[in-house]
């Protein structure tokens, strides 16, 4: 992997179909397990594009315990298989090991276990709980970067689900990033508008989630989710000194694939495998000469 | 002489980072009360102060600890484990984290502030937890080691501290392990098996019974899991009669530990003294001693029952 810093302009077009064969990996591995969240995994692929292939993430696949690395949390943790799947993309995990998804003794539980599966820094899966975990180890690397432990200060980076902004813990970790004034952790809201029982808006309205952000004191900024241009833009900005940061990214929940977009019913149900095809096929169509296997 | 075992935390985070240790406390606003404060200042870079967000004070911990920190937070032991029971076991326990969970103000002794703040029923939530180590010192000194002995053990722990003054019991020369029970005083007749602040009613008890030529065996049950199964398999074979001694529900503490033990390897008549599934109430931690039957003439009592002797 190249060096942000470094890297020109990254090349949209095979970011594009980079995400498509996220997509189509994540679409594989739910048919295969029968069971998961396609619906929310779907809208977080081209967050995770960008993050982890523009790329923004200071991030080794071959030594994963390097301690310069950027961190990168799913808070949201039923959107385990676009984390699965970017592992793959990786080389972290085999694609055939995709296919292991939520069986018995594999390494990809339902939900990311980190004692499991390298690469996932910290087990997920328990809404609410990951901006806590992403800003306690932000401010851990702030005080080793400070000791002079590492020569750049690492970033931490987590996908919240909009849903899980309902947890009250998620505002407690925003009043304690700002308090702490955290410029090393990004908050990216996966704001698909849809959750299990229904829209967001209608279950528990969560409002402009950006200015509440705001409020609280962190820098906050609204881009459409699904453009990874402007995805790597907001993420390769300069930051403000002394604030975290949130991103909403407005996304459709099962976005590439035509019957599950904005669909709530594809939260948390496994496509058969006439539906897996279909849908797969939908993405490679769309994919600009991605290579969709 | 008589100190509180909540006074050991600060003490001994000092000492820990004084000896080159990477440890950080996290607290929810009662860094006073915890005596977590006297190490922030210290080390103030090293106190996080989260306000009254204990939720966010275990997930905040157990980030630390993901950037190599051994991360011990406080609060008092009500919210410091039951408030945040999810992220305890989701995050700190699933991930097998080294964050130690060190809240004080545990039990009854807690006195005035009343039952909302008497935690009765800490170890049971943290006793079930897979991967939880919890250990409950019974003085001062004993709670240095197992406040060292977390410190240095990866992984998750719970050490439940106190905060009135106990008497004590041991000098800093005394070594605890993991998983090892003390045996205070030899005894053939009954068995006192205690944790906390009862293993001195326990010592005290056995006093008593002694004047009634009854010979009491006194273990200070401090490591409650991994508890030490040896030891008290062997002293329930020798005396044949258990009492369990603790400042907690007797549902799922220290008791129920020990009836689990009897009943698989040597059973034999038990009598748990502890708090009888209630909540406490306001009072003198002496007064709520007694008044909860957890002082030592109410110890003495479940060992003469079991002794079948009448009492007085």
């Amino acid at each position: 992997m190249s060096d942000p810093v470094t890297a020109a302009t990254p090349d949209i077009a095979s970011l594009r179909a980079r995400a498509a064969r996220i997509r189509v990996s994540i679409l594989k591995m739910l048919t295969a397990a029968g069971s998961g969240h396609p619906g929310g995994s779907l809208s977080a692929a081209d967050i995770l594009t960008t993050l982890f292939f523009a790329p923004v993430l200071h991030f080794h696949a071959d030594e994963l315990d390097w301690p310069g690395r950027d961190r990168f949390i799913l808070s949201k943790g039923h959107a385990a298989p676009v984390l699965y799947a970017t592992l793959a993309e990786l080389g972290i995990i085999e694609a055939d090991e995709l296919l292991t998804l939520r069986k018995l003794g594999s390494r990809l539980q339902g939900h990311p276990d980190a004692r499991r599966l390298p690469g996932v820094e910290v087990s997920t899966g328990s809404l609410g709980q990951g901006l806590s975990i992403s800003a306690g180890l932000a401010l851990g690397l702030r005080m080793d970067h400070a000791l002079g432990a590492t020569a750049r200060l690492p970033q931490v980076y987590t996908v919240l689900g909009d849903g899980e902004l309902q947890e009250g813990q998620v505002w407690e970790a925003a009043e304690f990033a700002a308090n702490y004034k955290l410029d090393n952790l990004t908050a990216i809201v996966d704001r698909n508008m849809l959750q299990i029982d229904g829209p967001t808006e209608e279950v528990m309205a969560l409002g402009d989630v950006a200015a509440k952000f705001a409020s609280f004191g962190w820098e906050a900024s609204d881009v459409d989710g699904h453009d990874i241009e402007a995805l790597y833009e907001a993420l390769s900005a300069l930051r403000r000194v002394d604030m975290p940061r949130v991103i909403v990214a407005h996304t459709h929940k099962g976005e590439g694939v035509s019957f599950m977009r904005d669909e709530v019913g594809w939260h948390g149900k496994a496509p058969s495998a006439e539906e897996c095809a279909q849908a797969c096929g939908e993405i490679c169509a769309c994919s600009e000469g991605g290579d969709a296997r | 002489m008589s100190k509180a075992t909540r006074a050991a935390l600060g003490e001994t985070l000092i000492e820990l980072a004084d000896g080159g240790l990477d440890v950080v406390a996290v607290d929810a606003d009662l860094a006073g009360s915890t005596t977590t404060a006297a190490f922030g200042k210290v080390y103030p870079d090293r106190l996080v102060e989260v306000g009254i967000a204990e939720a966010n004070m275990i997930d905040v911990a157990a980030g630390l600890s993901l950037a190599g920190k051994v991360a011990f937070t406080g609060s008092f032991a009500v919210f410091g484990t039951g408030r945040a029971y999810d992220q305890i076991r989701n995050t700190v326990c699933y991930s097998d984290l080294n964050v130690k969970l060190a809240p004080t103000h545990a039990g009854v002794t807690v006195g005035p502030d009343g039952g909302s703040h008497q935690m009765l029923e800490d170890i049971a939530l943290m006793r079930v937890l897979p991967r939880m180590r919890v250990l409950v010192p019974a003085d001062y000194q004993s709670a240095k080691s197992a406040l060292r002995l977390a410190a240095h053990t990866p992984g998750p722990f719970f050490v439940r501290l106190g905060r009135a003054g106990v008497p004590e019991l041991y000098t800093a020369e005394d070594d605890f392990e993991l998983g090892r029970a003390k045996v205070l005083r030899a005894g053939d007749k009954v068995s006192l098996i205690a944790c906390g602040v009862e293993v001195s009613a326990a010592l005290e008890a056995a006093d008593i019974l002694a004047a009634r030529d009854i010979s009491a065996e006194v273990i200070d049950a401090f490591s409650i899991k991994p508890l030490d199964t040896a030891t008290i398999l062997e002293s329930a074979a020798r005396t044949g009669r258990v009492v369990t001694c603790e400042e907690h529900n007797i549902i799922g503490g220290l008791g129920s530990a020990v009836a689990e033990t009897l009943s698989e390897g040597f059973p034999c008549p038990l009598l748990r003294v502890g708090v009888q599934d209630r909540f406490g109430q306001s009072g003198e931690p002496d007064e709520l001693l007694r008044f909860f039957g957890l002082d030592a003439p109410a110890i003495v009592e479940a060992a003469l029952r079991l002794c079948d002797v009448r009492k007085m």
